[in-house]
Parts: C-alpha cells; sequence; structure tokens
C-alpha cells in the first residue's frame, strides 16, 4: 500500500534542465512544487571536486554519472518484424541520472535553432514541392514559430551564461568579422558574454573553412568566457578549457548546469522541495482518465509513494518522458501499421558522421585542451541554407571542430590501416595523439513512420515494469544525406593539408549500431503540434488528452535538429511555463481547444 | 515487484555469476601442460610472480583475483599488446596487470551497470551490442582458460611459455577470432584483455596503472592538470609534464 503524502500544487518528475527551469517558474509564480529525482544528489560539491574530477577511468571510461541500466534500459530493433533487445552496456547515448540530469554532465553547445526547422513540412512543402519528401518520412511543424519564441532563448541564455557572437541584434549587424554567423536568425540581444577563444584546432578549421569559400563562426557556448552572474543572482567562473568537461562535472563553475545556473535560486524558495532518490512509476489519473491526481515513486527504501499534485511535469528526459506516458495512460499509443495514435510517434536521433585530420609533428593540436562547447562551425549546410533541389534529401547539418577535450584512454587516434596494438600501435600512438583532431558534420535526423517508441513485450526494469523498446533504422534519406555532408567537410579537412584522414560515416545497407557514441540528441515521441490527431501535446506541451500534464523535453520535437537541442528544449521550457504562469492557472483547462 | 525483490533477482544472478568460478580454476589448472602446475601450485604461483615483478621494482604486487597460472598470462600477454621497446616502457612496467586485478575487484567485474536480465541473445548481430551473460570476471576466467588451452593444442605450451614471435601470432589469432573457443568468444576476450590493457596504461595511477606516468609521457597528455587558459590558442608543444591526481609528476 502506497504512503501517501501531502498535496502539492505541482509535482516535477526529473530534475535535469526541464525540470529545474519549471520549478524555478513555477515557485515564482508561488505554487508549492516538489521535485522527483530518481537519482541521488549531486552538485558541484563534491561530485565536481578537483583533482578527483580528473579521472577519465571514472568519468569517460566506467561513465560515473550516467544511467545505471541495471536498473533500467531500453531495449531496440531495426524493423516492425524484428525482436528487439535490450540495450545491456551505454553505447550511441548517454542519459543522465541523479540531480542535474544530463544537464550536469552535457557539453554545453548551446544553440538556438534555425526558423526553417520549426516549419519543416511547411518550409519544404513551399520550396520544393509536396513530392519532395520521401514516402513515409514523417516530419511536421512544431507549431510555434522562431519570433514566438525569441523572448525565451534570450532568457535562457542569460540564465546559461552563454558565450557566444551576435550576428544581428534588433536588425543591426554586430557579428561581421567578429565570429558572428551570418545564417543565424536575428536577436533581441547580445549574448550575455562574448565568445571563448578557440583552440588551434578551431583555428585551423576556421582558416580551412574560410578558405574553401565557407562562413566560419564561433559555436555558442554554455561554458563561460569570463566572470558572470546570472538573472537569479548565480554566480560563474571563467572556464580555463581543463578538458575534462563533457561526461564530467565542471569543477570551476565555468559550465551552466541546473546544479549550478538555478539550483541555488531554488534553495531560497520555502515553495520548493527537491527529493532525490525517488523513482517515478507513473502518473495516476482519476477515473475519467482525463485529469491527472499525482504521481507514485519508489523512495530509497524501496516503499511505494504517492504524490498528489494538480500538475504534473514530465521533465524526465525524451524517451523517459514518452514512456511514462505509456506506463500511465496518457494519450493513444502510435500504432505504425495504421499510422493512428500519438504516443511513440517521429522517434527521431541525429545523423553524425565525423572525419579525423592526422598531422606532421610541426603542428600540435593538444587534444587535451578544450571545453564542450568550444569551437568553430560553419552552417552553410545546415537546415535550408543551401539549395536541396538538385540532390534530393531533406535535412541539413552544421559543421565544425568542437574540441571539447579528448583524454587518451578514450581519445588515442591513429590512421586507418594502424595495427590496434604491438610496438607498430604504439609508435603511431606517440607520434598521432597530440597532432590530430577531429570534426563532425552533426546532421539532422528526420522522422519516418516505422521509427518509433512503444513499450517492450518481454524485457523489464528494476521495478518490474516493462522497458522502453525503440524501433529505429538508418533511411536512405539519411545516408544519402551523411554522404553529401561527409564530401562537404572533407573539402575543409584537405584544406588543412593532413597527413591522413579517417571518415567516420555511413553507407548503404548500414544499420542502426548500439555501440559507438553518436549524441544523446533524441527526438520525439511525445511531440507538439497543431493537431491532437498528429501530435500528444499542444503547442504549450500540454498534452491533449489530460491538461493538467506537460511534457517539456526533446520528446516534443517532431523532428531531430542540425543544431544541439537543449538551447530549443530550454526555450520551449519558459515558453510553457510562462503559458501555465499567465493562462493556465487562471483557468485550468486545455490551452488550446481541439 | 518491490525493490527488494530486484534486489534479490540481481543477488540470484551474481550468486550464479559466483558460482561459475571456481568450477573454472579448477580446470584452468588441469589444462595438461606441466603436471607440476596442478601437483603443487605453490612454487608455480611463486615462480609466475617471479617472472612478473618488473625488473628493479620493489615489491611485486599480489594477485586478489587472478591464480599464479592466470596472473602468469595476463604478464604475458600485456607485455606484447603495449611492449617495451624504443619508444618507452610498457604495460608491464606501467603495472597494468595490478591494474587489471584491482579492476576484477570493482563493481565493473560483475557488469553492476549493465542491464542483465535475460532473456539473452548471445548470437545477436554486433549492431546489438553486448548480449553475453558473462561479466568481466567470467570473461577473464573463462577466456584466460582457454587461451592456455588453445595454445597448449597449438604450440605444446601455455601462453605465458611461448616466445614473444609465437605469443604475437597467437594473439593475433585471437584477435581475428580464428582460434574458436566454447566458453567464450575468443575476439570477446580479446577485446577485453586490450581495452583493459590500454585503460590501465592511460589511467590515472591511483587506479593502480600507469606507474611513473609512463602512458602520459609517451603521448605528452599532462594529467590532472586541468587549467589551459595560457595554452588554448596555441599551436604549440604542451610543455609542462604530466601530474596525477596524487600530486606524482614526471
Ligand atoms: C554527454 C552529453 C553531452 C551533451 N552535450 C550537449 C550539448 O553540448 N548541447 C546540447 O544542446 N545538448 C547536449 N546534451 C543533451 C542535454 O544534456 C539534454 O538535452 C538536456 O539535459 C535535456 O534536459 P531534460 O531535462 O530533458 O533531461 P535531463 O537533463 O537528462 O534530466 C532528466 C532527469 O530526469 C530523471 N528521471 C528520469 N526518469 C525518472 C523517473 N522515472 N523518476 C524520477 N526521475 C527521473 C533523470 O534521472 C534526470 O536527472 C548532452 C548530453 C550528454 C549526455
Ligand atoms: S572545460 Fe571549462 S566549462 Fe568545461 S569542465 Fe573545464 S572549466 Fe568547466
Amino acid at each position: 500500500m502506497a504512503n501517501a503524502m501531502k498535496k502539492a500544487d505541482v509535482v516535477i518528475v526529473g530534475f535535469g534542465w526541464t525540470g529545474a527551469i519549471m520549478a524555478k517558474e513555477l515557485t515564482e509564480a508561488g505554487l508549492q512544487v516538489v521535485a522527483l529525482e530518481r537519482g541521488p544528489m549531486r552538485d558541484t560539491y563534491p561530485d565536481g571536486s578537483y583533482p578527483q574530477v580528473i579521472d577519465e577511468l571514472t568519468y569517460s571510461i566506467r561513465k560515473k554519472l550516467f544511467q545505471d541500466l541495471s536498473r533500467e534500459t531500453v531495449t531496440i530493433r531495426h524493423g516492425l518484424d524484428d525482436v528487439a533487445l535490450p540495450n545491456r552496456q551505454l553505447g550511441a547515448f548517454l542519459p543522465g541520472d541523479g540531480v542535474g540530469g544530463a544537464g550536469l554532465h552535457w557539453s554545453g553547445v548551446h544553440f538556438r535553432v534555425d526558423p526553417v526547422e520549426l516549419r519543416l513540412r511547411s518550409h519544404y512543402e513551399e520550396r520544393y514541392g509536396k513530392g519532395f519528401i520521401p514516402d513515409g518520412m514523417t516530419i511536421q511543424d512544431f507549431g510555434v514559430s522562431y519570433e514566438e519564441l525569441e523572448p525565451y532563448f534570450d532568457f535562457a541564455e542569460k540564465v546559461f551564461g552563454t558565450s557566444g557572437q551576435a550576428w544581428t541584434v534588433k536588425g543591426e549587424t554586430v557579428g561581421q568579422g567578429s565570429g558572428g554567423n551570418p545564417f543565424a536568425p536575428d536577436r533581441s540581444d547580445h549574448f550575455p558574454l562574448p565568445s571563448q577563444k578557440n583552440t588551434y584546432s578551431a583555428q585551423l578549421f576556421q582558416q580551412a573553412a574560410a578558405a574553401v569559400g565557407y562562413h566560419p563562426y564561433n559555436l555558442p557556448s554554455a561554458n563561460t568566457s569570463g566572470p558572470y552572474t546570472n538573472p537569479y543572482g548565480v554566480q560563474m567562473g571563467p572556464c580555463n578549457f581543463c578538458g575534462f568537461c563533457s561526461g564530467y562535472v565542471c569543477y570551476m563553475y565555468s559550465k551552466a548546469s541546473p546544479n549550478l545556473n538555478i539550483l541555488p535560486a531554488l534553495r531560497q524558495a520555502p515553495n520548493f522541495e527537491l527529493r532525490p532518490n525517488s523513482h517515478v512509476l507513473r502518473v495516476n489519473l482519476d477515473s475519467s482518465g482525463s485529469r491527472a491526481t499525482g504521481v507514485t515513486y519508489v523512495d530509497a527504501q524501496g516503499r511505494e509513494v504517492e504524490q498528489p499534485a494538480d500538475i504534473v511535469i514530465l521533465g524526465a528526459f525524451q524517451f523517459h518522458n514518452v514512456r511514462l506516458m505509456l506506463l500511465s495512460g496518457i494519450g493513444k499509443p502510435y500504432d505504425p501499421k495504421t499510422g493512428d495514435g500519438v504516443v511513440g510517434r517521429n522517434f527521431a536521433y541525429q545523423n553524425m558522421a565525423t572525419i579525423k585530420a592526422y598531422f606532421d609533428q610541426d603542428v600540435h593540436t593538444n587534444p587535451f585542451i578544450g571545453a564542450g562547447g568550444n569551437g568553430v562551425a560553419v552552417d552553410d549546410f545546415n537546415a535550408d541554407n543551401f539549395d536541396h533541389g538538385p540532390h534530393g534529401f531533406v535535412g541539413g547539418s552544421p559543421f565544425w571542430v568542437n574540441q571539447a577535450g579528448t583524454r587518451p584512454i578514450g581519445g588515442i587516434s591513429n590512421p586507418p590501416g594502424t595495427p590496434a596494438w604491438g610496438s607498430a600501435w604504439k609508435r603511431a600512438t606517440a607520434e598521432n595523439y597530440t597532432h590530430h583532431l577531429s570534426m563532425d558534420a552533426h546532421g539532422a535526423h528526420q522522422s519516418y513512420r516505422d521509427n518509433y517508441l512503444d513499450l517492450d513485450p518481454t524485457y523489464k526494469d528494476a521495478y518490474g515494469q516493462p522497458l522502453l523498446r525503440m524501433t529505429f533504422d538508418w533511411k536512405d534519406n539519411d545516408i544519402r544525406m551523411n554522404q553529401f555532408m561527409v564530401g562537404k567537410v572533407r573539402r575543409i579537412a584537405e584544406a588543412m593539408n593532413p597527413k591522413a584522414l579517417a571518415i567516420l560515416g555511413k553507407q548503404p545497407g548500414d544499420r542502426f549500431n548500439t555501440q559507438s557514441y553518436q549524441t544523446t540528441h533524441l527526438n520525439g515521441g511525445a511531440i507538439m503540434g497543431s493537431d491532437p490527431k498528429t501530435s500528444a501535446v499542444n503547442r504549450y506541451l500540454q498534452s491533449w488528452d489530460v491538461h493538467n500534464v506537460f511534457v517539456p523535453g526533446a520528446s516534443a520535437f517532431p523532428q531531430g535538429l542540425g543544431y544541439n537541442p537543449t538551447g530549443l528544449v530550454a526555450a520551449l521550457t519558459y515558453w510553457a511555463a510562462r503559458a501555465i504562469r499567465e493562462q493556465y492557472l487562471k483557468n485550468p483547462g486545455p490551452l488550446v481547444q481541439a | 515487484m518491490s525493490a527488494d525483490d530486484i534486489l534479490d533477482s540481481r543477488r540470484s544472478f551474481l550468486r550464479k555469476s559466483l558460482t561459475l568460478i571456481p568450477v573454472v580454476t579448477v580446470a584452468g589448472s588441469g589444462i595438461g601442460l606441466g603436471a607440476a602446475v596442478v601437483a603443487d601450485p605453490a612454487p608455480a604461483q611463486a615462480k609466475a610472480r617471479d617472472e612478473a615483478a618488473p625488473a628493479g621494482s620493489g615489491t611485486a604486487y599480489q594477485p586478489v583475483f587472478f591464480t599464479a597460472e592466470e596472473w602468469a598470462f595476463v604478464n604475458a600477454a600485456v607485455a606484447r599488446l603495449i611492449p617495451a621497446d624504443a619508444t618507452g616502457p610498457g604495460a608491464l612496467e606501467a603495472g597494468v596487470p595490478e591494474y587489471i586485478d584491482r579492476q576484477l575487484t570493482t563493481p565493473y567485474a560483475t557488469g553492476a551497470t549493465w542491464y542483465m536480465q535475460g532473456p539473452f541473445v548471445a548470437d545477436a548481430a554486433p549492431e546489438f551490442g553486448y548480449q553475453l551473460r558473462l561479466v568481466p570476471r567470467d570473461i577473464y576466467r573463462l577466456g584466460i582458460a582457454a587461451a592456455d588451452d588453445w595454445c597448449g593444442r597449438q604450440y605444446g605450451k601455455r601462453f605465458a611459455e611461448l616466445d614473444a614471435a609465437t605469443q604475437d601470432q597467437a594473439l593475433g589469432l585471437l584477435e581475428a577470432g580464428k582460434a574458436t573457443f566454447d566458453a567464450v568468444p575468443a575476439k570477446v576476450f580479446f577485446s577485453y584483455l586490450l581495452t583493459n590493457t590500454k585503460e590501465g596504461f592511460f589511467c590515472d595511477p591511483i587506479h593502480g596503472g600507469n606507474k611513473g606516468l609512463v602512458g602520459w609521457k609517451l603521448v605528452n597528455f599532462p594529467g590532472a592538470r586541468a587549467d589551459f587558459m595560457d595554452w588554448v590558442e596555441r599551436g604549440e608543444r604542451y610543455p609542462i609534464p604530466p601530474v596525477s591526481i596524487r600530486g606524482e609528476r614526471a
């Protein structure tokens, strides 16, 4: 029998970026907020203490901060007729766990969105005609515009303390020749901090990209270029390019995290409570199934506890949000055969390619120097910044050198054909490690009718509940786009005049591989939109079916972006929070009439 | 199901994988090469340790997980995977055998953060990643026994007793999956051995490997310096030698 806690106004599932933003916004509105986080308490101290945190084996290799798969994982299959197998070891993606979520150990590349990608289907149909979008590709519009979101992008950057260079501010060009991105949409204000310095590898990329006629710009990074105080009064110190960034807690108080940038302000609020070690099993619904009454979770001692609340926020990360909806009966599960239903629909990922360049002994790239969000990029082939007509695929890709810091256990890379061990390997390793660099095409990934999420029929989590099943494979459009992008990045790579290149791209027939890290940029499954038949949540991230459940996260993206997702995730969360504060609280009910 | 039941099923999984061990240990020392090993394990153990102790090192590390025969195998194998040569010290000098032995007493050894509920489909396509029921302890215990057994059939000696060129040939056959083992796929065993060897060569010495920071010196990695404010923009060799978490310098 579950123990019942005192009712709260709001219960938030998960305390990563979305959970922390919602907690701050809704406590500001005077609501009593309880955040339930399945993992342990984590913070800069003690989890990011120097020198203990400078330990590649513990963090990058044994993956201390990521999700414990012995408790919960996903199963994966390529096609509708296959049997899915569990993802037993962390590989392609690294979900977060504990207070701060993946926001504690992310890298910090902090983008907005290309406005075209918010209305991707409409844009392609207008420019290239309806027939251009392949059969089975289910891309659609977000139902919200860049102009509507701009104030929230701006505020999120100020909370995160983001470093970058604007191209235009209120229509006036300010970024020419100083690292701005000519393809970036207009902004209402500058970045809160100027761009960071660039690593030598990024400088090489910048020169080579300019030499082949592209338009290099400084990556916007949520790693500080100088001291900063955010709107919540939280202080950050300057990033020193320590190189232990992605997968680590920042010991310098320089990488934005929910723990550093929001939690200190929340701790001052008497109407906020954070309960770590609280794994939510399900959202409870009333007998009509159209209103949530709270959630049930398992506490550190293994007891089931009920937390009643008037509003439930699912901030558990993209695929956990989808799973919790399926486990709780919120929204109609998607059926890929009929195309009916919405929960689980439009699951999409990232379409990555990587090129490594190896140089002679006089070029010192020092790959151990870097910061997670730092680098130089080009957008010439991102979004719809080039004519897709002759190429016949949907989607774009930024390219970059994003030297986040690579260390020798995981970061040794030798030219193709080098033996994997023995004296030849050792010599090559000594000659290449500090003389190589890595660049990526961080391609957008589209959604398809048969790439989707549902509950696995066989495998269970540590609490006896079915695991989430991913049905996912690369499609012809993805492979062709990947090959096109590799061809373009290769021009930049060759302009650097390396002695050798390694090209890691996709070939026809390649299947989705769960072992090699792509990104943790998983999208969709509880997508936003204007039509309840094709979206699970409305433009305010409110469930169409259960009006007091809101679902922030990349689960709301109808397809993947060229950029990293968190800037858009954060802006959408602030946008949804504003709708709750200004509209929903006055008149609880659907914010959009179906 | 309550969380307690889960702990129980986890424990029973661990029990199952642990019960595997003694059986294999016996089998491992009965590989039929040199009856002395079976009849009188103590001298063999001492001999293996003598062989393993890097020249000039003071007190030899006493393995906690590995038996004497396994210890001899690991010492011999890592010395070929990352050999001492003209570029500098190798895995043996870096203390990689100690590193691996110590790792096999951590939660990693029992796959504590892996999803280990069945059903297991061991012959799944490689795109699905690791699908075996075995955890690292099993992979070493079964893999070393199988490799020594295979070397016995192939070359008439245990791995540690082969000359360096034959050892390299044997490792190459394991790597390519050309040696077939029953208990554990040879390729899986080899890949754990190689991965863990590189970890032990490049990790912070706090984990028992990279002694004297020899791995970091080889590639000019500065270890726990973690402050490059003054070097980020420079395309020059980083001049400050490495330091470890405990403050050891090279
Ligand atoms: C290594 C790495 C690098 C990244 N780098 C970048 C980058 O450079 N740029 C970028 O834009 N994005 C990056 N990301 C992605 C970024 O971290 C996520 O987009 C972001 O954290 C999403 O926020 P969220 O609140 O949706 O999820 P999270 O921040 O992951 O938070 C979700 C929280 O919910 C908790 N939770 C899950 N299930 C339950 C449950 N049942 N009960 C209670 N709690 C639960 C989790 O433990 C977690 O703490 C990176 C991710 C990783 C892993
Ligand atoms: S690179 Fe910068 S932001 Fe990243 S962990 Fe180090 S100091 Fe922090």
